[in-house]
C-alpha cells in the first residue's frame, strides 16, 4: 500500500473515461429524454385539446338536440291547426253540399207534386166529365161545355 | 490462506497486498511482499487497481454507450429504462447543486458515480476467492476492490483537482483565482494568513475526496479479511449481515465523491463562496 506511477495512471485513465462519457454516451441518452418529454407533453396537449373539443361538441349536440324539439313542437302545432282547419273546410263544404242537396231534393218532390198534381187534375176533370155524361145520361158537348170543364180543372 | 504455516497477521498482510509490478534492476517483475513493493519506488504500478479499473471503467462504458446507440424515443426497454433511471438521477443531482453551464459536469459525474460504484462492488466478492484464483495462476497478491487502493481514489481526486483550479482560472481569470486565494477572507492585510487559509482550503477538496472513499472502502474490506479468518460455518453470520449493510455504504460512497465533485466545481464557477 504505497504511492506509486498506479495513480497517474488512474487519473489518465479517468480522464479518458469522461472525455468518453462526455463525447459518446451522455448527449444522446439525453437527447432521447428530452425528445420523449416533448413528446409526452405535447400527447398530454393533444389529450386536453380532444377533451376541450368533446366538450364542445357535446355541448353543441344539446343545442341542436333542442333546437330540434322546438322545431318538432312547431311543426306538430303547425300540423294541428291545419288539421282543425281541414276539418272545418269540410264541415262547411259537406253543409252546403248538404243543403244543396237538401234544396235540390225539395225541388225534385215539389215538381213531382206538381206533376202528379197535372195528373190528378186531368184524370179529375176526365172522371168528373164522364161522371156528369153518366149522371146526365146523355153526352155533353165536350166542346160546348170546354170552358166549364177548365175551369173545374183550374178549381181542382 | 494457502499454506498451512499462515498466521492470521499474514494473511491480512497477504491480502492488503497489491500485486505492484514494475522495473527493477533492469527486468520487469512484480513484487513478492510489502518490502519488495517499496523498493521499487515511484515507477511501479499495481497492476491489479489498474486492471480492474481498466475492466469495469470499459464495461461501464460499453454497457452505457451500447444503450446511447439504440436509444429509442417510444417506450424503453429494460437496458435502456435502467440507464435512463441512472442518467435521469445524475442529471437532477447536478442540476440541484450545480448552476453555472458546463456540458462536462453531468458526464463526469456520472462516470464518478459509475465507476465508483463499480469499483466499491468489488468489495462484495468473496475476499478469498480473486487471491485463490490469482494464486493458481502464478500472481503472490491480487487486491480486487481498486478504491481500497489509496493510488485509485487520489489519482481520481486528482483529476477532479485538476478541473477544478482549470475551471477556476478559465471563469474569474489568473488574477480572479489568485485574488480568491489572497484577498479574502481579511482583505489585503491579511494577505499571508488568507493565503494560507485559502491554500489549505483547496489542498482539503481533493485529501477529503480521494481519503474518505479510501478509508470506507479499506475499513470495509478490512472488516471482510477479519470474518474470513472466522470457521467458514459461522463466517455466513457476519459477512451476510455487513455484505447487506456494505451495499447501502458503497453506493453512499460513490454519490458523495459525485456529490462533492459537483459542488468543488460549483464553487470553481463562482465568483465568491
Amino acid at each position: 500500500m504505497n504511492i506509486n506511477a498506479t495513480l497517474l495512471g488512474q487519473t489518465i485513465m479517468f480522464a479518458m473515461f469522461v472525455w468518453f462519457c462526455m463525447k459518446f454516451v451522455w448527449p444522446p441518452i439525453m437527447a432521447a429524454l428530452d425528445a420523449r418529454k416533448k413528446q409526452i407533453a405535447d400527447g398530454l396537449a393533444a389529450g386536453e385539446r380532444g377533451k376541450h373539443d368533446l366538450e364542445l361538441a357535446a355541448k353543441r349536440s344539446a343545442e341542436l338536440l333542442r333546437e330540434a324539439k322546438e322545431k318538432a313542437a312547431d311543426i306538430i302545432a303547425q300540423g294541428d291547426k291545419r288539421a282543425s282547419e281541414i276539418v272545418e273546410e269540410a264541415k262547411a263544404q259537406a253543409k252546403a253540399e248538404h243543403d244543396r242537396i237538401v234544396a235540390a231534393g225539395k225541388a225534385e218532390v215539389d215538381q213531382e207534386v206538381f206533376r202528379a198534381k197535372e195528373q190528378i187534375r186531368t184524370q179529375v176533370s176526365a172522371i168528373a166529365l164522364a161522371g156528369a155524361g153518366k149522371i146526365l145520361g146523355r153526352e155533353i158537348d165536350a166542346k160546348a161545355h170546354n170552358d166549364l170543364l177548365e175551369k173545374l180543372v183550374a178549381e181542382i | 490462506m494457502t499454506t498451512e504455516a499462515l498466521t492470521s497477521t499474514d494473511y491480512i498482510r497477504h491480502h492488503l497486498q497489491n500485486l505492484t509490478c514494475g522495473l527493477q534492476d533492469g527486468h520487469f517483475h512484480c513484487a513478492h511482499d510489502v518490502a519488495e513493493a517499496k523498493a521499487m519506488g515511484f515507477w511501479a504500478v499495481n497492476v491489479d487497481t489498474l486492471g480492474v479499473s481498466l475492466v469495469l471503467g470499459l464495461l461501464f462504458l460499453f454497457f452505457f454507450r451500447s444503450v446511447a446507440k439504440s436509444v429509442a424515443q417510444g417506450v424503453p426497454g429494460g437496458a435502456q429504462n435502467f440507464v435512463e433511471w441512472i442518467v435521469e438521477f445524475i442529471d437532477n443531482s447536478v442540476r440541484g447543486s450545480f448552476t453555472g453551464r458546463n456540458p462536462l459536469v453531468a458526464p463526469l459525474a456520472l462516470t464518478i458515480f459509475v465507476w465508483i460504484f463499480l469499483m466499491n462492488l468489488m468489495d462484495l466478492v468473496p475476499v478469498d476467492y480473486i487471491p485463490f484464483l490469482a494464486e493458481k495462476m502464478g500472481a503472490g497478491h491480487f487486491k480486487l476492490v481498486p478504491s481500497t487502493d489509496p493510488n485509485a481514489t487520489i489519482g481520481m481526486a486528482i483529476g477532479v483537482f485538476f478541473l477544478v483550479i482549470f475551471y477556476s482560472i478559465k471563469m474569474k481569470g489568473l488574477g480572479g483565482f489568485i485574488g480568491e486565494l489572497t484577498l479574502q477572507p481579511f482583505g489585503k492585510f491579511g494577505l499571508p494568513f488568507n493565503l494560507f487559509l485559502e491554500v489549505v482550503n483547496l489542498i482539503a477538496k481533493p485529501v477529503s475526496l480521494a481519503l474518505r472513499l479510501f478509508g470506507n472502502m479499506y475499513a470495509g474490506e478490512m472488516i471482510f479479511i477479519l470474518i474470513a479468518l472466522l470457521p467458514f460455518y459461522a463466517q455466513w453470520t457476519l459477512s451476510l449481515p455487513w455484505a447487506i449493510f456494505h451495499i447501502l455504504i458503497i453506493t453512499l460512497q460513490a454519490f458523495i465523491f459525485m456529490t462533492l465533485t459537483i459542488v468543488y466545481l460549483d464553487m470553481a464557477h463562482q465568483e465568491h463562496h
